[in-house]
C-alpha cells in the first residue's frame, strides 16, 4: 500500500468514523466535535486529491464558519447546561428509512462509474492537468473569461481592441473567440445570485431574531 | 545542507518509497520544533518587556544571563502538575479542546514559508489555506468555554466566538488588498515579487496597502485574542475567561497555540507587506536571488544557496518576531476594551475601512495607468510585467503579426 493509500484510508476512516458519531451523539456540541474531525478529514481528502483551494474552502466554510456559528447558537439559547437531543422511536424508524434510500441511491451511483477504465487523454485534460496552475483559470472564469477555453483563433475585432486598450495598459479578455460566445459569461451571474440569496437570508434571519417591541399607544388623547 | 537539494526527497534518493517518508517526518520535526520553541522565545519576551513596561526587571534568576531558562522553569512546573478535570465538565470535550488549538496553529506552519523555497507545502493557494486554518483555532477556545461547565468559562468561550466570527472578516479583506497588487494566492510568490528596494514592499506599493498594513495588524491582534481584545480572557472580570477550569499542560497549550498563532499572523503581514525573507536593499537582495539561483540549478555553490536561504529565514523570523515584539508592547500599554466597545470597532469601524481599502486597490491601477500611463507607482512587479507585455505587443503589432501576438499573450497568462 502506497503512502498515498494509507493516507486516504485513515482519512476517509476518520470521516465516516466522525460523520456515525455525529449520528450516535445525543449532545449537540458534541455533534459539533464530531462533525469538525468529520469534515476536517474531508477537507484532507481534497488536499490530497491535489484540489487546495476546495480543501480550504472546506476548512473555512464549514469548520470555521458554520460549526462555530452553530456552537454559538447553542451557548447563546440553552437553558441547562449541556444542549441534548433525544429522539423518539418514530423519527429514529423514520430517519433509518430516508438514511437507507440516500445510502441506496449513493450505492447506486457509485457502482455506475467504471473506476477501472483508464482516463482519457484528451487535449484538455491535458492543458489544465500540466500546468497544475488551475486557481487563476478558476478566478478568471468567476470574472467571465475562460481561457480554458478556445484560445486558438482570436476574434479580430477583439484584437483590435485589445491594441486600443493595451496603449494605456488595460489587459481586456480575448480569450474567447465568436463561435464560444455563448459561453462567455462564466460563473459571475450565479455566484452573484448565490451571494445575494444570502444576504436575503441574512437579513430575514436578523429580521425574525430582532428583539420584539410592543407597538406603544400612540398619543391617545386625540 | 539538506535544504541545499531541491527537496529532501530528492536529496536523499530512491529508497523505494521510504525516502518521502523520512522528507516528511524530517519537516514535521523542524515544524514542530520552529512550533515549540517560539512560544519559549516569546513567553521569556513578554516577561522582560511587560517587566520593563511596569519598571521591574522581569525573570533574572532562572538560566543567568536575563533569565532565558524561564520558560523551561516554567514548562516544567506546569507538567508536573495535576491534570484536573471538573466533574460538572464534559470530559470529552474539555480534554481534546487544547488539542483542537494546538494542532490549528501548529498546522498553519505547513504554509507559512520561511525563505526562497523553504515551505513544508508550497501551495498554489497559501495565502487562503494559511487563513482557512488559523480560523479552526477559535473552535476549540469556545469548545473549552462550552465544556468547563462554569459560568466564567462559557462567557470567555462566548466572547471569543462572538470576536472572532466578526474579526475574520476584516482579516481576510485585509489579507486580499496586497494579493490584488501581487495577483497571486501563492505566499512564496508574493514574497518573491518584492525582491529590490524596500520601496517595492507592498506596504508602500499603493496608499491603500499602507492603511491595509495597519489595520490587518490591529485585526490580526485582536485575531488572536491578544489585549486589547483579550476578552475571552479578561482576568479582571472571568477569573481566567474560557481557561479557568485548566490547569497544568493542558492550560498551557492553550498558550503555546496563542503565542504560536501570534507568529504565524506576524508571519503572514510580513510575507503581504514586508518583503517577506527581502532585506530590502536592493543589490543585496539581488545578489541573495542570484546565489539562491544558481545553488538551486546547479550552476554556482549550492553550500552558498544554502546560505542566503538562512540568512532569507532570520530577516522574515526578524520581520515576524518584531511583530510579536509589537504586540506584547501593546498589550502593556493598552487598557482593555469592553466587550461592546470591541464589536463596535470591528463592525462600525475596521470592517467598511477595511472594505473601502480593497474596493481602492481595485481601482487604483485604473487611476494610475490613466495618470501615469503605467499600474503602480514604482515600476516592480505588476506594473513591470505589464509594461513588458505591452511593449512586446507593440513590437510585435509593428511587425505586422497581429493575431499571432495576441494569443502568444493569452498562452503565456495561462501558463503563467
Amino acid at each position: 500500500m502506497s503512502g498515498e493509500n494509507f493516507l486516504f484510508n485513515v482519512f476517509a476512516l476518520l470521516t465516516c468514523g466522525g460523520a456515525i458519531a455525529v449520528v450516535v451523539s445525543q449532545t449537540v456540541v458534541r455533534m459539533a466535535f464530531w462533525l469538525v474531525i468529520s469534515l476536517g478529514s474531508t477537507a484532507a481528502l481534497f488536499f490530497l486529491a491535489n484540489a487546495d483551494f476546495v480543501g480550504a474552502a472546506q476548512l473555512l466554510i464549514y469548520v470555521g464558519g458554520t460549526l462555530v456559528l452553530l456552537v454559538f447558537g447553542v451557548m447563546l439559547t440553552a437553558s441547562g447546561p449541556y444542549m441534548k437531543i433525544g429522539t423518539s422511536a418514530g423519527e429514529t424508524v423514520v430517519a433509518g428509512l430516508v438514511g437507507l434510500l440516500f445510502l441506496f441511491v449513493v450505492l447506486s451511483s457509485v457502482s455506475g462509474v467504471k473506476w477501472r477504465e483508464p482516463v482519457v487523454v484528451s487535449a484538455e485534460n491535458v492543458a489544465t492537468g500540466a500546468v497544475g496552475n488551475t486557481l487563476r483559470p478558476l478566478g478568471l472564469s468567476f470574472l467571465g473569461a475562460r481561457p480554458d477555453l478556445s484560445v486558438s483563433e482570436p476574434d479580430q475585432d477583439l484584437v483590435d481592441d485589445f491594441h486600443s486598450i493595451t496603449k494605456r495598459g488595460l489587459r481586456p479578455d480575448l480569450s474567447v473567440s465568436e463561435p464560444d460566445q455563448d459561453r462567455r459569461t462564466g460563473y459571475l451571474l450565479p455566484f452573484e445570485i448565490v451571494s445575494i440569496h444570502l444576504l436575503v437570508v441574512l437579513i430575514g434571519a436578523s429580521y425574525l431574531a430582532r428583539a420584539k417591541r410592543r407597538a406603544e399607544p400612540v398619543d391617545q388623547a386625540a | 545542507m539538506m535544504f541545499a537539494a531541491q527537496s529532501i526527497a530528492q536529496f536523499l534518493g530512491s529508497l523505494g518509497g521510504w525516502e518521502y517518508v523520512i522528507a516528511a517526518v524530517i519537516h514535521a520535526v523542524l515544524l514542530v520544533h520552529v512550533f515549540a520553541l517560539s512560544p519559549f522565545a516569546f513567553i521569556w519576551l513578554e516577561r522582560k518587556v511587560s517587566g520593563r513596561i511596569q519598571d521591574r526587571l522581569g525573570p533574572t534568576r532562572v538560566g543567568g544571563l536575563f533569565g532565558w531558562l524561564q520558560s523551561l522553569a516554567d514548562g516544567i512546573k506546569l507538567v508536573q502538575k495535576e491534570d484536573l478535570c471538573p466533574s460538572a465538565a464534559d470530559s470529552m470535550l474539555f480534554r481534546s479542546a487544547p488539542y483542537v488549538v494546538c494542532v490549528a496553529s501548529f498546522a498553519a506552519f505547513m504554509v507559512l514559508p520561511f525563505s526562497h523555497g523553504w515551505v513544508a507545502v508550497a501551495a498554489d493557494c497559501g495565502l487562503f489555506i494559511i487563513l482557512a486554518i488559523l480560523s479552526l483555532e477559535v473552535f476549540g477556545i469556545i469548545m473549552a468555554g462550552y465544556s468547563s461547565g462554569s459560568k466564567w468559562s462559557l462567557f470567555g468561550g462566548m466572547r471569543e466566538a462572538a470576536q472572532m466570527v466578526s474579526y475574520e472578516i476584516p482579516l481576510a479583506i485585509c489579507a486580499l488588498v496586497p494579493v490584488v497588487a501581487a495577483g497571486s494566492l501563492n505566499l512564496g510568490e508574493i514574497g518573491g515579487m518584492q525582491r529590490g528596494w524596500f520601496g517595492y514592499w507592498f506596504i508602500f506599493h499603493d496608499p491603500f496597502t499602507f492603511i491595509a498594513f495597519f489595520v490587518y495588524f490591529v485585526v490580526a491582534t485582536a485575531s488572536c485574542k491578544r489585549a486589547p481584545f483579550d476578552l475571552a480572557e479578561a482576568e479582571s472580570e472571568l477569573v481566567g475567561g474560557f481557561h479557568t477550569e485548566y490547569s497544568g499542560m493542558r492550560w498551557s497549550y492553550f498558550f503555546m497555540g496563542e503565542y504560536a498563532s501570534m507568529f504565524a499572523v506576524c508571519g503572514i503581514a510580513s510575507i503581504l507587506f514586508l518583503g517577506g525573507w527581502n532585506t530590502g536593499i536592493g543589490p543585496l537582495d539581488d545578489a541573495l536571488y542570484a546565489a539562491r539561483n544558481a545553488g538551486a540549478d546547479g550552476t554556482g555553490s549550492a553550500a552558498l544557496g544554502y546560505l542566503a536561504n538562512v540568512l532569507g529565514a532570520f530577516v522574515f523570523v526578524s520581520k515576524a518576531s518584531f511583530g510579536v515584539f509589537v504586540q506584547v508592547w501593546l498589550r502593556w500599554t493598552l487598557p482593555r476594551l469592553r466587550i461592546d466597545q470591541v464589536m463596535t470597532t470591528c463592525l462600525k469601524y475596521l470592517l467598511p475601512i477595511s472594505c473601502f481599502l480593497f474596493l481602492g486597490a481595485i481601482f487604483w491601477p485604473l487611476v494610475m495607468v490613466t495618470a501615469v500611463g503605467q499600474t503602480t507607482w514604482t515600476s516592480n512587479p505588476l506594473g513591470h510585467l505589464v509594461a513588458e507585455e505591452v511593449r512586446a505587443n507593440q513590437i510585435q503589432r509593428a511587425a505586422g503579426s497581429v493575431g499571432a501576438s495576441g494569443s502568444a499573450a493569452i498562452e503565456k497568462e495561462a501558463v503563467r
